[in-house]
């Protein structure tokens, strides 16, 4: 075969055709359904990471139950969604939240038990309330250890996403389907690249984020 | 004044670790809890601003017991100093100082500048005042954590083994400011140690604690040396207690003899009578290869000689 791996023409009338399956439409797609669930899970695991934190028999249930989610099969859990919410993005947005929540809510944790607890005590001593400790004190010296939770929930939602295509709301990975289908390996390629390099520059703009936000933390080796 | 009044903390477990315990701490002078662990002098330290509350009896903070004083209210009045500094690792060094002003909601401009002036005050640059902890030595922590703690002029100041963590030629430094801190402030300071030689240094009065919260003895560092209430006294202040109550003896009143002639400070010990404790004096006559102490004044003039039989018999004085 002199067939080429990537055939560019193909990429210049794909790109952005108009249709449904244009790569730009399902790039934005696939950003899309990626970033809802790290940031919904996000917002539910700093309460629930607060609150397994202060009382620690919440943590070891809740971890157990967030690993039995985890293990489940993502098409197992969109195709009991199917009846529910449809051939939706919403479909896969909820399972990918369940699953960064399994990322989440222990970094939440950790990032609470990196306080020393010397740290903690002096606030105490200094007549910081309880609330005004938490979001001065506390939850300022947890953001990197919630922000490398953050990264690897974030790459891996952005993977995931691929397997909606299953269900036809899978983002870039219904170039996948499609090239195999076709065994016209473009698309797969094309497919791979971006996804790569989606996870590449959600790590990046993360670790930059880090940079940012904690000048203050000791550099790691 | 700080008084404890018959104050026991006893723990859901059975376990005491303070008994019945009345005490008056002074203002405007160190008292220093000391025993070994597990004599409840840290329990005690806390239940003055409110970390642990008294299972029995009363803590009077200037009359007032501090169980009807909302914590967080207390504590802003109350400075604390801890063992590993405490310090807050994402604020910058002048915002750590300037925290219970913060809370006070002083002024921005105000609390910095309250901060800049402790910064100088406790011996630091001030160009650490824009770095992070983590860019501090354990010392220079530590010296933040002592004027973190003076940032809002508390009357009262709670320093729970705060020179424990670090080494101890810093640990004498430290020791040597904090003395020259107070005899400028005249704060009401309770510190904490297991380390008798700490205590007598910087103690007015020392509260020796014994394992299960028993009070031991109160006593002014030489008393306490010369005096041990009991055998667990005795026994916690360690060797050379003779010797080292010396350390408390000024030697200002020592008879001088005119130097013989010939006699430099140069090959002799020398000892400042303004200045020095007989345990100084003593010390430089046993260095002397003929037994004669050299008093000499803060130019470095010979005032005299003392002489070992003079010296001794001032010791047993």
């Amino acid at each position: 075969m002199d067939e080429p791996l990537v055939r560019w023409d193909w990429i210049a009338r794909n790109w952005d055709n108009g249709g449904p399956t244009s790569v730009k439409v399902l790039l934005e797609n696939h950003i899309v359904m990626a970033f809802v669930p790290v940031v919904v899970g996000l917002l539910i695991a700093i309460p629930l990471g607060l609150a397994c934190a202060r009382y620690r028999w919440l943590y070891q249930p809740t971890v157990g139950i967030m690993n039995v989610v985890y293990s489940l099969p993502s098409l197992a859990l969109f195709s009991i969604l199917l009846s529910v919410t449809g051939l939706t993005q919403t479909t896969v947005i909820i399972p990918l939240t369940l699953f960064s929540l399994a990322v989440l809510i222990p970094a939440v944790v950790d990032g609470m038990q990196s306080v020393p607890d010397h740290v903690r005590q002096s606030a105490v001593a200094m007549g910081f309330q309880p609330m005004r400790r938490l979001t001065r004190v506390e939850l300022p010296i947890a953001v990197p250890v919630v922000l490398a939770g953050l990264r690897v929930a974030a790459v891996s939602s952005i993977s995931l996403v691929s397997v909606g295509a299953l269900i036809g709301q899978g983002g870039l990975g219904y170039l996948f389907i499609d090239g195999w289908q076709r065994q016209f390996y473009t698309p797969i390629v094309v497919g791979i690249v971006l996804v790569v390099a989606l996870a590449l520059i959600a790590d990046l703009v993360i670790i930059v984020a880090q940079r940012l936000l904690t000048p203050w933390a000791r550099r790691r080796a | 004044m700080i008084t404890f009044d018959g104050v026991t903390k006893r723990y859901a477990d059975g376990t005491v670790a303070v008994d019945d315990l009345s005490l008056e701490v002074p203002n405007g002078a160190i008292t220093v809890f000391v025993g070994p662990s597990g004599c409840g002098k840290t329990t005690s330290l806390r239940m003055i601003n409110r970390m642990i509350d008294p299972t029995e009896g009363r803590i009077l903070l200037d009359g007032k017991d501090v169980t009807t004083v909302d914590p967080a209210t207390l504590r802003r009045g109350i400075g604390y100093v801890i063992q590993q500094a405490g310090l807050f690792p994402h604020r910058r060094i002048v915002d750590n100082i300037a925290t219970v002003p913060f809370l006070l909601g002083w002024d921005k401009k105000k609390a910095r500048d309250r901060a800049m002036e402790l910064l100088e005050r406790v011996g630091l640059d001030p160009k650490m005042a824009r770095r992070y902890p983590f860019q501090l030595s354990g010392g220079q922590q530590q010296r933040v954590g002592v004027a973190r703690a003076l940032a809002a002029d508390p009357p009262v100041l709670l320093m729970d083994e705060p020179f424990s963590a670090v080494d101890p030629i810093v640990r004498t430094s430290l020791q040597e400011e904090l003395l020259r801190l107070q005899s400028e402030l005249h704060k009401t300071i309770v510190f904490v140690t297991h380390d008798i030689d700490e205590a007598v240094k910087l103690g007015d009065t020392v509260a020796v604690l014994r394992v299960g919260g028993k009070l031991a003895q109160v006593a002014a560092p030489a008393d306490l040396l010369s005096d041990p209430a009991d055998d667990f006294v005795r026994e916690f202040l360690g060797r050379d207690r003779g010797i080292r109550r010396l350390g408390f003896v000024p030697a200002k009143n020592l008879a001088l003899d005119p130097a013989p002639e010939g006699v430099t400070p140069e090959g002799h010990g020398t000892f400042n009578p303004a200045r020095d404790s007989l345990r100084a004096a003593l010390d430089a006559s046993l260095l002397s290869p003929d037994g004669l102490a050299v008093a000499v004044d803060d130019d470095g003039r010979v005032l005299g000689v003392v002489g070992q039989a003079a010296l001794v018999g001032a010791a047993r004085g």
